[in-house]
C-alpha cells in the first residue's frame, strides 16, 4: 500500500460535503417491506457502520440511498453533494459479471465516468489517475490483466480503486470485508479510514461487530426498523444488539480488538 | 475452371449476387457489434427469440400487400418492438422468469406468423418468409439494409460506452444516473431492427445467424471488445461470401448456405479454442 493518490482532486473536496437524511424512509420490493420508517442523519464527514442480521435491509437501504431502488413512502436529501456525481457505491461483489471482456485499468478508470457521460472525451489524465488508485490499493501490477482473472479480493481491491477514481463525497459499501482474508481487509479498513480522515461521508454495511467497535464513531442498527442510530458505543448495547436479532457483542474492548486496526 | 471463375466471376457476372454479397456485408458491420454485445450480455436467446418476433407482423403484411418490402418491414418492427416491450413490462411487473416468457414469446410468433401467411398464401410465400431470399434483393432492398446497417452502426457507436457498463455492472450505470430500462430497450430495439434487415435476406427462422454465430465465434479467438467486434464483422462477412459461392456453384438455396458457412466456422472456432484449452491442461499436468 502506498501513500494516497488524488492529490490534485484535494482541492474540489473539501468544498464538497455530502449530508444524507433519511426521513420515515420505507423501501421494499413487491409486497416485502425491506425498511421502514428509517429516520436520521448521516452528517457530512460521518464514518457509520451499518450493522443488522441478514435480511436486516442494509443493503436495500445502501441501494435506495444509491439512487437503485425508490422509496415507497418517506423522503431521502442529500446535500452539498451533486448526486449522482458525487456518490460512490460499492456492491456486493456477486452483482458484477466479471467474465466481461475488461482490464483491470479500464474497471477502475471507469470510476471517471459521471464525469465523463456516454459522449464524453477520456482525459489524458485519466490513466494516471486510475493507477495511482491502482496503487493505493496494492493491484498496480496487475493492471493490464483481465478483470475475470483477479481473486476475490483482488476484485474487491479493484472495486476500492475504482471507488478511489470516482473521488466522491458521498461514499457507500456492502460489506466490503466479506470473504476476504484478514490482509486484504485490513488493507482495505486502512482506505476506509482516509477516506473519513479526508472528509467523506462513509456508510458500510458489515457484520464485524469488533471492527465496527474499533474503527467506527457512528453506528446504525437495523431490524428492518432502525433499533438504534448514534455513537456506536451508546448503539451497541447487549440489549439493542438482542433487540435487533444479533448476539451480544465482547464484554468491553477486549485485548482481540487491537488487532483490526493500529492507531 | 480457373481460380477467377471460381471466386469472383459469380459476382462480376450477376448483378443480383452483388446486391446479396453487399447485402450480407452490410448485416455483418451491424451484426457484428451488436451480436458480440448480446453474447457478452448473456442474451443469445433473446436475439433468437427477436428475429421470431418479427414474423406475425411480417406476415401481416404479406397477407395484406403481398411481397411488399416496405411493409413487410414495417410490420416486422411493429411486432418485433411489441415483443421488446411486453418483454421489459414483463421483466419489471411480472411473476414469471424471463426465460419462460420468452419461451411464449418464441412459439406464439411462429405459430401466428405460419398460421398468417398459410391464410393467404402458399408454400412457398411460407418458404421465403421463413428461410428469405437473398438472391432476389433488389435496389430497394438494399438501400433498406444499408439504411438500417448505417443506423444500427451509429447509434451503437453512440452509446456503446454505456451498453458496456450495463452489460456487466447495471447497478454502477445506474448509480451514475444512467437509465438502465431505457438503455436496455434501445439496445434491444437496435436488435429488432438489425433483425427485420435481416428478415428479407435470411427469413425469420435464420435472421439470428449473421447476429449471433460470428460473434460466438469470435469469443473463441479474442478477449477483447475491440477484437471481439472486428473479427465478428470479418467472420460474418466471410462466411456471407462463402455461402453466396457455394449456393452458387452448387445451385443451393442460399440463406442455408450462409448459415452453414457461419455454423462451419462457429465449429472451426470452438474446435480450435478447446484444443487450446486441452492443451494448456496438459501441459500444466505434465511434470517439469
Amino acid at each position: 500500500m502506498s501513500e494516497p493518490s488524488n492529490r490534485d482532486a484535494a482541492g474540489s473536496r473539501l468544498r464538497r460535503r455530502g449530508c444524507v437524511t433519511l426521513r420515515e424512509l420505507t423501501v421494499g420490493y413487491r409486497e416485502r417491506v425491506a425498511v421502514e420508517a428509517v429516520s436520521g442523519v448521516f452528517a457530512a464527514g460521518s464514518l457509520t457502520a451499518i450493522v443488522g442480521a441478514n435480511g436486516a435491509g442494509k443493503t436495500t437501504l445502501l441501494h435506495a440511498i444509491a439512487g437503485l431502488v425508490a422509496p415507497r413512502r418517506g423522503s431521502i436529501e442529500i446535500a452539498g453533494a451533486e448526486v449522482p456525481a458525487d456518490l460512490a457505491y460499492l456492491p456486493q461483489s456477486d452483482s458484477i459479471d466479471r467474465d466481461f471482456p475488461i482490464s483491470v485499468l479500464e474497471f477502475v478508470a471507469l470510476g471517471r465516468w459521471a464525469r465523463i457521460g456516454a459522449l464524453g472525451r477520456v482525459s489524458p489524465e485519466l490513466r494516471p489517475c486510475a493507477m495511482n488508485a491502482l496503487r493505493a490499493v496494492g493491484l498496480d501490477e496487475l493492471a493490464g490483466r483481465m478483470l475475470g482473472e483477479l481473486s476475490v479480493g483482488q476484485f474487491r481491491r479493484a472495486l476500492f480503486a475504482r471507488v478511489i477514481v470516482q473521488d466522491a463525497a458521498i461514499v457507500l459499501l456492502d460489506e466490503p470485508f466479506a470473504g476476504i482474508d484478514a490482509a486484504t481487509s485490513a488493507d482495505l479498513l486502512r482506505l476506509v479510514q482516509r477516506w473519513h480522515d479526508e472528509g467523506r461521508t462513509v456508510m458500510v454495511a458489515l457484520h464485524d461487530l469488533e471492527q465496527v467497535l474499533a474503527i467506527f464513531p457512528e453506528t446504525l442498527l437495523l431490524a428492518r426498523k432502525a433499533i438504534a442510530w448514534g455513537e456506536t458505543a451508546t448503539t451497541l448495547t447487549p440489549e439493542k444488539l438482542v433487540e435487533a436479532g444479533l448476539s451480544a457483542p465482547p464484554r468491553g474492548p477486549g485485548p482481540r480488538l487491537r488487532l483490526a486496526m493500529p492507531s | 475452371m480457373s481460380l477467377w471463375s471460381i471466386l469472383v466471376a459469380p459476382f462480376s457476372e450477376y448483378a443480383f449476387m452483388r446486391s446479396a454479397l453487399v447485402a450480407c456485408m452490410a448485416l455483418a458491420v451491424a451484426s457484428g457489434p451488436l451480436g458480440t454485445l448480446l453474447l457478452l450480455r448473456r442474451m443469445g436467446l433473446v436475439g433468437d427469440v427477436l428475429s421470431h418476433a418479427v414474423m406475425p407482423g411480417a406476415a401481416v403484411g404479406f397477407a395484406l400487400a403481398g411481397s411488399a418490402l416496405a411493409v413487410l418491414s414495417a410490420g416486422g418492427l411493429i411486432t418485433g418492438i411489441a415483443v421488446v416491450l411486453l418483454m421489459t413490462l414483463g421483466t419489471r411487473f411480472g411473476a414469471q422468469r424471463e426465460d419462460a416468457s420468452l419461451a411464449a414469446f418464441y412459439f406464439a410468433s411462429i405459430g401466428v406468423g405460419v398460421l398468417v401467411v398459410s391464410l393467404r398464401g402458399t408454400n412457398l410465400d411460407l418458404m421465403h418468409v421463413l428461410l428469405g431470399t437473398v438472391l432476389a434483393i433488389d435496389l430497394p432492398a438494399l438501400v433498406l439494409i444499408v439504411a438500417i446497417a448505417s443506423v444500427v452502426v451509429t447509434v451503437l457507436a453512440l452509446i456503446f460506452r454505456p451498453l458496456a457498463i450495463q452489460s456487466f455492472d447495471p447497478a454502477f450505470l445506474r448509480t451514475m444516473g444512467g437509465s438502465d430500462s431505457a438503455y436496455r430497450a434501445i439496445f434491444l430495439v437496435l436488435v429488432v431492427l438489425d433483425l427485420v434487415a435481416g428478415f428479407q435476406a435470411f427469413g425469420t427462422l435464420l435472421a439470428g445467424v449473421p447476429l449471433l454465430l460470428p460473434a460466438a465465434a469470435a469469443r473463441c479467438w479474442a478477449q477483447r471488445i475491440g477484437p471481439l467486434v472486428g473479427l465478428s464483422i470479418g467472420f460474418g462477412m466471410a462466411a456471407g461470401y462463402a455461402g453466396l459461392l457455394v449456393s452458387y456453384h452448387l445451385n443451393v438455396p442460399s440463406g442455408p448456405a450462409i448459415a452453414c458457412a457461419a455454423a462451419l466456422v462457429y465449429a472451426v472456432s470452438a474446435l480450435a479454442s478447446a484444443s487450446r484449452v486441452l492443451a494448456t491442461a496438459l501441459n500444466a499436468t505434465r511434470p517439469s
